[in-house]
């Protein structure tokens, strides 16, 4: 074989360079398209929907004149489904997770519960929406009530919690593990101090992600039947109830009868008036501005708190 | 196992039956059809704003036959239903001990739209339209001439209602004899506004849905007349011919059907007192047609007598009157 002339070798190197430049302009105008679909999204949006975003849409309820109503049970009815999806799927997905990661022995038991939770991840929400109606709405009888709802979305977002609280416990490096085992630490205390502080960015990331899927569903919730008019909200705790003065309870909303945004916003599409669309590109605009403000949360707790990890 | 899920939904129910109880109280539920939606919802609207939110009504969207699977399991007050109760769903409600009390609310009327460039159509015949959506239609029937010689060689473009819909059911009824019985070789969407968007578009189309969708659009369609096969006389879609009761066989009437037991509540008595009495307004406001003055009389008579059951005897009938519902004997 001949050795190579350095002009050779210069042709070799421009053409590598070429095919880099290549790629990065390839990426560039994916990454492009997928941006400009969204931007596209949500200014046409933001454009159709704009003479109606004001304070009164926020605190109108819904009402058969298009120009009179507003999203006031949606949004509240949204963020108290979004509560209790958390309060039901946090808990139970990252206690999954770490004793899926720390504590389970590898065998075919774990393997398969494995497969199955990554299938699950993958099953249509309408499926977890029959069952919830099944199940909470009939046998444990919670009605058509947030906490049938808030349930529902957590068990639809269960398998991406426990996923990525598993990737957030494995990126931890096996040595902090040991150290803490080596001074004689048991499992629970090396979790407690050392693996669930330094996993929380990663988990938080997933439990984000779940909650912006959950905020979007719209299957499940109407098969177990949200409503669709509702001019009420409900009930505060301890707010007077209006009856003999009585108060209500610290609990009662979650068996209040409610509707969410998407809800909404599905029902105004489909009325006759167009007004009404009007309504809905609002309605959406607000929607996709709740799914980013949450997801900027995620991004500036992970931040501080991965600042606090000291390795 | 069996013992066990019963277990876990006692205790379940125990634990939550206290405050689900607060959380209920006052409340008039009420679920159904999302063709009498509008109007049940600006009663509900007007009735809240009324009473200053005393008493909550809550109104869903689950068609009239998941509607009446909720009112028949005693978990609804009112039951929005754009037919009568068939006699499998009068079985379930006799089955769980649901009376309830039959009344007819509106006309909605089905409009058959074309496009408004569209020269040639002036009217339609109750035949000439069933030529064109019978199920023997489907992949034969293509050209406008195939169905009436005086039309043009140009292709029939079609936009109908999705056969979940209470309006497709209805249209097939009346138009082709047969409940549920149409060519599938059309767009079909339960959504009424793509339909609309669909007919506006092409100078070939023809389509239908609720009047309410062809009033809220007359800009961009034209209503069809449709000849009434007792008189032969073409028949425009309005407001007035439904009314006068011209406008057949495409108009029915709307129900709501009220639980006997709901009505002793004073706050369903109330509601339903609110909504005969504002019915007339409000129906007109939403774009539908509201009945003779004598209906709404006739259904408050009605609710404080305890008439209970239907008149209909669980099917369903084309070009009924309101007068003659009206005079029937009900039965449970």
């Amino acid at each position: 074989m001949q050795p190579m002339t350095t002009e050779q070798i210069r042709a070799l190197i421009a053409r590598g360079k070429l095919k880099d430049t290549l790629f990065q302009a390839i990426g560039i105008l994916c990454l492009g398209i997928g941006l400009l679909v969204i931007f596209l999204l949500v200014g046409d949006m933001l454009m159709r929907g704009m003479e109606r975003l004001n304070i009164e849409f926020f605190t109108e309820f819904a009402s058969r004149r298009a120009s009179q109503s507003g999203i006031l049970s949606a949004w509240v009815g949204t963020l108290l489904v979004m509560l209790v999806t958390a309060a039901a799927a946090v808990p139970l997905g990252v206690a999954a997770g770490i004793y899926l990661e720390e504590y389970a022995k590898r065998n075919w038991v774990t393997d398969i519960i494995e497969i199955n939770i990554t299938n699950l991840a993958a099953v249509p929400s309408i499926v977890y929406g029959l069952l919830a109606l099944g199940i909470f709405v009939y046998t444990f009888g919670f009605g058509q009530s947030i906490l049938s709802a808030g349930l529902t979305l957590a068990l639809l977002i269960l398998p991406i919690v426990i996923v990525a609280t598993r990737e957030a416990i494995r990126s931890i490096p096996a040595m902090i593990r040991e150290g803490s085992m080596a001074v004689g630490a048991t499992r629970w205390q090396t979790c407690r101090y050392h693996i669930i502080p330094y996993a929380m960015p990663g988990i938080l990331t997933g439990v984000i992600i779940g909650l912006a899927r959950a905020i979007g569903e719209t299957a499940p919730i109407i098969t177990i039947g949200a409503l669709t008019f509702i001019a009420f909200l409900p009930p505060a705790p301890f707010a007077p109830t209006g009856m003999d003065g009585a108060t209500a309870g610290m609990f009662d909303w979650v068996m209040s009868p409610f509707t969410v945004m998407p809800i909404q916003i599905f029902n105004w599409t489909s009325r006759p008036d167009p007004a009404f669309e009007v309504n809905a590109a609002a309605a959406g605009f607000v929607l996709m501005g709740m799914v980013l403000s949450m997801n900027a949360v995620a991004i500036w707790l992970r931040y501080r708190m991965r600042k606090n990890i000291k390795w | 196992m069996f013992k066990q899920s019963k277990l876990v939904s006692a205790l379940a129910v125990a634990g939550f039956a206290l405050f689900a109880q607060v959380a209920h109280a006052q409340v008039i539920k009420i679920d159904g059809s999302s063709t009498v939606y509008p109007i049940t919802e600006a009663v509900a609207e007007d009735f809240q704003k009324a009473k200053k939110n005393a008493i909550k009504v809550t109104v869903g969207i689950s068609g009239t036959g998941g509607g009446f699977k909720k009112f028949c399991r005693d978990e609804t007050d009112i039951s929005n239903a754009s037919r009568p109760i068939t006699s499998k769903e009068m079985a379930d409600c006799k089955a769980a001990g649901v009376d309830y009390v039959e009344m007819p609310i509106a006309y909605d009327a089905l409009t058959v739209v074309i496009n408004p460039k569209n020269t040639f159509l002036k009217q339609a015949t109750v035949e000439e339209l069933k030529k064109l959506w019978e199920p023997a239609a489907q992949g034969v029937v293509m050209k406008w001439n195939q169905v009436n010689p005086a039309w043009p060689d140009a292709p029939v473009k079609l936009f109908g209602a999705g056969a979940d819909s209470g309006t497709f059911e209805y249209f097939t009824e009346a138009i082709v004899g047969k409940a549920k019985s149409s060519r599938g070789d059309y767009t079909a969407s339960e959504d009424d506004n793509v339909l609309v968007q669909g007919v506006s578009r092409d100078v070939n189309a023809i389509g239908y849905f609720g009047y309410a969708y062809y009033a809220e659009n007359m800009s961009r369609l034209k209503g069809l007349p449709i000849v009434n096969p007792k008189t032969g006389k073409a028949v425009e879609p309005s407001g007035a011919n439904v009314e006068n009761g011209t406008y057949v066989p495409l108009s029915r009437p709307i129900f709501i059907y009220v639980k006997a037991k709901s009505l002793q509540k004073p706050e369903v008595k109330e509601f339903i007192e609110f909504y005969m009495k504002n019915a007339d307004k409000l129906i007109r406001e939403v774009k539908y047609v509201p009945l003779p003055k004598v209906a709404y009389e006739g259904n408050l008579k009605h609710a404080k007598d305890g008439k209970i059951g239907t008149v209909f005897g669980g099917h369903n009938e084309v070009g009924i009157t309101v007068e003659e519902i009206l005079k029937r004997e009900a039965k449970m």
